[in-house]
């Protein structure tokens, strides 16, 4: 059992600040922990969004010592006795109320991403994937949304002015994992750069640092998407294509 | 008092929890063409569904050519011990392959068969392999892939709110009234039809795997409306929750540790689950380790490992070992799979098993052993529905997933809640949106009903002194843990009922601090009547029922009753009084009856 | 009334209506708010490879010292002057000066390949955005330039043109080896060639082998050899190929530097030995 300082952001609209809350952890807790204690006996309003506590649903996403973290999967004893831990709401998007912002340009960059288009399935009726097919939209499968990596990605974290023209990380991974699916028939290489905003990505690979989930963000989502999209203004690839047959039909 | 403000949207079908069964229902409902509101109590895809790890029960037959909606219909009943809903049952077995087909043509990407088909996994109560998944995330798969098929089907999403009451005119559902969680303002939803698909109500227990959400909403909103509830003596104590440390205490282990070869063993390192076989189970469970053994490669020619019965058989195992002293240091059990399996395969297989005790407990699941003991999972009663069109008993409103009762008897086997979404999800949004269609007369939402309402709900910032949301909450959850739990009697559960009592008196005199943009405690505030409602639905008809089956034991009444076995406990408001009823369960046809007979 | 996203998209069914639309970010100004030593990775990326830039340009500026038989430093290779002929062909074969080498140091001719292709690479764009562009200097460390088009526009833009350089730098790698086969054959004192191995030979072998590994580890090369197919179970040869590939490229950033210190580390070797600093040792 340990006493922490806690700096927690308290704020509304234009205006907060740091305040700061003594609390006792026990053995084994996480931050998310230590908040509740504060909501239960110092601040009950203090506002925080959190669902199921086992880093599965995405929900609890905060700034620990200004590092984009999932608060319940952060535990109290990995901070050096004595250190006082700051906890901020993810800065990308507009503030609430305390730890909590509107995330909702994430929704609706989430509805901009060309949806999947099936093949028609085997004579048989069935659909068919081999494993090796499905494992590399799989990972992709793995996200929990909790947009850390659209937090900390600086193209919108740092220049907000961008945000109408980027998709960010996460929705790079989801076209990523549509244009792997074996079954799918779009190519969404010209979307992902006139649309999506690839190009801004500047690979500095924060997203990939952040990820919960530990997704390989950058390696195996944006720049094989960047490589597909090379693809197309690659007059080698161009000449392939002519004989081999084209890609899919662009969304 | 100035009137309260509120906004108001129209919709022919409201779905009211955006989990998996509400998510089918809005894209069914959107589907047959009526305008869909969907209303979600957090963000879109944050439901409870995500925490679902196992799988989907759906006889495919693509591991095992065997297996068909008989065997699984079969083992849905008797892993509810009867009491399911057979019609229910029926539907769920024989539709369950098509929803997955469907959800696969939605996007979701299965594990494979050496045939690229989908992969099934043994679970629990299982006759076959049947569980299609993916690794141990399934139930991420199934939301994010309904999520983002729902998005594209016109289908309005209204994200942090959440619904206090369903408004009536006359004897119909005909909207729901509620406040948006980060503003804090109130929004009316005139609706033609209501469905309900809010989960359950695990967070009235202590040590549960449930998340905040689940305060009982749907169940409280219908029995306010006038709608029946069953069963809610049953509620599923999952047997591997976490037990150390204590701020994890409760998050759930999937039981697809021991459908994968993880077996239990107590501190003496004993499999005592060869000591805890039901008579029920005998055929089909092997009886020494040997066979336990053999049957991992061999299914055909030995019977399946004690480990995996059935969830309340096992949860009773763990704590009678726990009770006798041979449990694990933190008062769990030993759940071991490091020694059947090489590491590779475990992270492979379990990949966020894994990660949540490496990074929670300080515990490597591939060199070591997890501690686990009973958990709050979920609760098989709820709100009574008719079995083909998912309707309540009030006119206008139905009720799909963990809110709805019936369909998993007194036990839920694993696996089988996912396949219940989808089923019954589509059901009920193509019925509700069916009803919506012929949908007589005037929509009226009674202006004078919401606004009573909406002053109730403003009631706590206006009280100078009070009592702590939380501290009631707190002392609820510990109410229900010690006097609610896994074996419960007549004594305890009428202390229960009082300790109910005074919550709810204490609840009377709550107050909040600050405002009503996004304020938990508020939020908590207003979550405590429908958690104090369905608390009190569960101890009322756990006392009802002298007998014990299922996920409901009584050490009062220690063994399973016939003639309880043909009875449902129905609990429903009159004159803001909760009445508790026993019917009859609807009779089962003789060409259903059959297959119960047919192996001994 | 409540402003709403809905409003902003426009009307059309099938939005996202959440109650209100929050404008303002939080008001927190300083530039990050991390505790850790977040400078301590830009600052070392800083001076490693402005260090190595220095070294190399230095040694391509030499125009000497780069052939010290049987070895040939990497930055002159291959041999394009009658400085660094083998006895391998009599000192005879391949005479490839042309005039401008006698002018300019043929480090320059051969340079720009394996630099333009680190200079592109995936990897060292993420750490010189980071350390010399501080764009962002670290993770939830604000950018300190304003304005920011990240690759949309040129010359960034052509940054995506990566997998020429690939190509490119495929060629060295077979130069290399070669290379280092050649330094297997050392002068016999009567005349001829002679099988030997020399610490030069190893420190050779070690650079090429590094060097492969960076390059086969290259994001393009991955897509170009397989990552680009959709449906792997229908390519199974891609597939192979792709996933022995993807098994090197976790371990790119981790090459990029081992070879870099290898290439500039092998290039000081034989440079030391051309100019009789230190004396190359036998071993076979």
């Amino acid at each position: 059992m340990q006493t922490f300082t806690m700096q927690v952001f308290r704020g509304q609209g234009r205006q907060g600040d740091f305040r700061e809350y003594k609390v006792i952890a026990d053995e084994g807790m996480v931050v998310l922990d230590v908040i509740h204690r504060i909501q239960a006996t110092q601040a009950p309003d203090l506002a925080c969004r959190w669902n199921c506590k086992a880093g599965k649903c995405g929900s609890c996403s905060a700034e620990v010592n200004g590092k984009p973290r999932l608060m319940c999967m952060t535990r109290m004893d990995t901070f050096p006795p004595g250190e006082t831990i700051s906890v901020a709401p993810i800065r990308t998007f507009p503030l609430i109320r305390d730890l909590v912002t509107d995330v909702s340009y994430n929704y609706v960059k989430a509805k901009q991403v060309p949806p999947l288009r099936l093949k028609p399935p085997d004579p048989d009726g069935k659909y068919r994937m081999m494993q090796e097919d499905v494992d590399r939209p799989q990972e992709f499968h793995k996200c929990i949304e909790c947009f850390l990596c659209q937090d900390v990605c600086h193209v919108i974290r740092d220049h907000e002015e961008l945000k109408p023209a980027f998709s960010g990380p996460r929705f790079f991974i989801k076209a990523a994992g549509l244009d792997m699916h074996p079954l799918d028939t779009q190519d969404r290489t010209e979307w992902i750069r006139s649309q999506g905003g690839i190009g801004l990505c500047n690979i500095t690979k924060c997203c990939t640092e952040v990820c919960p989930e530990h997704i390989h963000i950058t390696d195996n989502g944006i720049i094989p998407m960047k490589e597909r999209m090379a693809d197309n203004f690659d007059p080698v690839v161009w000449l392939l294509r002519k004989f081999r047959g084209g890609r899919k039909e662009p969304a | 008092m100035a009137k309260p403000e509120y906004e108001t949207h129209e919709h022919d079908v409201i779905v009211i929890g955006a989990g998996g069964a509400g998510l089918c229902a809005a894209i069914a409902a959107a589907e047959a063409g009526v305008s869909v509101g969907l209303i979600c109590k957090s963000l879109l895809g944050k439901a409870h569904t995500v925490m679902a790890e196992g799988g989907i029960a759906a006889a495919m037959g693509n591991v095992w050519p065997e297996d068909n909606w008989q065997v699984h219909f079969r083992d849905t009943m008797r892993g509810g011990k009867m009491l399911n809903n057979w019609r229910m049952a029926q539907l769920h077995a024989q539709e369950a392959p098509d929803r997955v087909l469907e959800l696969e043509r939605f996007g979701a990407l299965f594990d494979r068969t050496k045939d690229g088909l989908i992969s099934q996994r043994d679970f629990g109560g299982h006759r076959y392999a049947r569980l299609a998944h993916v690794g141990d995330r399934t139930g991420l798969e199934m939301i994010r892939t309904l999520q983002y098929h729902a998005i594209h089907q016109g289908i309005d999403v209204y994200m942090e709110c959440k619904v206090e009451r369903l408004i009536k005119d006359g004897d119909r559902v005909t909207g729901a009234f509620g406040y948006w969680r980060n503003t804090g303002q109130f929004v009316l939803f005139k609706a033609k039809a209501v469905v309900l698909a809010t989960g359950g109500i695990g967070k009235a227990w202590k040590i549960t795997s449930n998340s905040w959400e689940y305060t009982g909403d749907g169940h409280s909103a219908a029995l306010w409306a006038g709608a029946d509830l069953i069963d809610m003596e049953f509620v599923q104590f999952h047997p591997t929750g976490m037990v150390w440390p204590p701020s994890v205490r409760g998050i759930l282990v999937t039981e697809s540790v021991r459908g994968d070869g993880g077996t239990l063993k107590n501190k003496d390192g004993e499999r005592f689950m060869f000591n805890y076989i039901p008579e029920f189970f005998k055929g089909e469970t092997a009886d020494n380790i040997d066979e336990a053994e053999r049957w991992y490669a061999d299914k055909k020619n030995n019977r399946r490992t004690p480990d995996l019965l059935p969830r309340d058989e096992v949860a009773r195992a763990i704590n009678s070992e726990v009770k006798a002293r041979r449990g694990s240091p933190h008062g769990g059990v030993f759940l071991d799979i490091f020694s059947r399996r090489s590491p590779d395969y475990i992270r492979k297989r379990l990949p966020s098993m894994y990660h949540q005790f490496k990074e929670l407990a300080n515990v490597d699941i591939t060199k070591e052993p997890m501690e686990v003991g009973p958990t709050c999972h979920y609760v098989m009663g709820g709100v009574r529905v008719e079995a083909d069109s998912t309707a309540a008993t009030v006119q206008g409103l139905y009720a799909a997933g963990e809110v709805a009762g019936g369909m998993h008897g007194s036990n839920r086997l694993g696996g089988n809640s996912l396949s219940d979404l989808l089923v019954f999800g589509r059901r009920a949004g193509m019925h509700a949106a069916l009803y919506a269609k012929n949908f007589g007369g005037q929509l009226v939402a009674d202006s004078g009903q919401v606004e009573s309402i909406a002053r109730t709900m403003l009631e706590p910032f206006n009280r100078s002194g009070g009592e702590n949301p939380y501290a009631i909450q707190a002392d609820l959850q510990e109410t229900m843990q010690t006097l609610v739990g896994i074996i419960r009697n007549e004594a305890e559960l009428k202390e229960a009922l009082k300790r109910i009592e005074v919550l709810k008196e204490r609840a009377k005199k709550v107050r909040v601090e600050g405002g009503r943009v996004y304020n938990p405690g508020w939020h908590v505030a207003l979550d405590l009547a429908s958690l104090l409602t369905v608390a009190e639905c569960s101890a009322l008809a756990a006392l009802e029922r002298k007998e014990s089956r299922g996920g409901h034991t009584r050490d009062d009444h220690p063994y399973a009753d016939d003639e309880w076995g043909k009875l449902n406990v129905v609990l429903r408001m009159r004159d803001g009084r909760v009445w508790v009823s026993r019917e009859p369960l609807p009779e089962m046809p003789p060409e259903l009856k059959v297959l119960f007979q047919e192996r001994k | 009334m409540i402003e709403r996203l809905g409003r902003i998209l426009g009307n059309q069914r099938g939005q996202i209506v959440t109650g209100q639309v929050a404008t303002v970010r939080p008001p927190i100004a300083t530039p990050h708010l991390r505790k850790d030593a977040w400078w301590a990775l830009p600052v070392t990326v800083v001076i490693v490879l402005g260090s190595f830039i220095v070294y190399s340009t230095w040694a391509a500026l030499q125009n000497a010292y780069y052939w010290a038989p049987p070895y040939l430093s990497p930055f002159y290779s291959p041999c394009l002057s009658a400085k660094c002929l083998h006895v391998t062909f009599g000192y005879g074969l391949p005479d490839l000066s042309l005039p401008i080498i006698g002018i300019l140091s043929p480090a320059f001719l051969i340079l720009w390949g394996p630099g333009l292709f680190r200079l592109t690479c995936y990897y060292y764009r993420k750490a010189y955005y980071r350390s010399f562009w501080l764009a962002p200097p670290a993770c939830a460390v604000r950018d300190v330039k304003k304005g920011y088009t990240g690759e949309t526009r040129f010359p960034l833009i052509v940054q995506n043109f990566h997998r020429y350089t690939w190509y490119v730098a495929v060629i060295f790698i077979v130069l290399l080896t070669w290379d280092a086969i050649l330094a297997f054959r050392f002068p016999a004192p009567g005349g001829g060639v002679k099988f030997g191995i020399g610490v030069g030979t190893i420190v050779m072998w070690i650079n090429v082998i590094l060097l492969a590994g960076y390059t086969f580890s290259c994001h393009s090369c991955r897509h170009v050899c397989g990552g680009h197919v959709d449906v792997f179970s229908r390519a199974k040869a891609r597939y192979g190929v792709w996933h022995f590939f993807t098994r090197l490229n976790e371990r790119h950033p981790v090459f990029a530097w081992l070879s870099l210190f290898s290439v500039g580390l092998t290039d000081l070797y034989i440079r030391l030995v051309a100019m009789g600093i230190i004396r190359d040792l036998r071993i076979l």
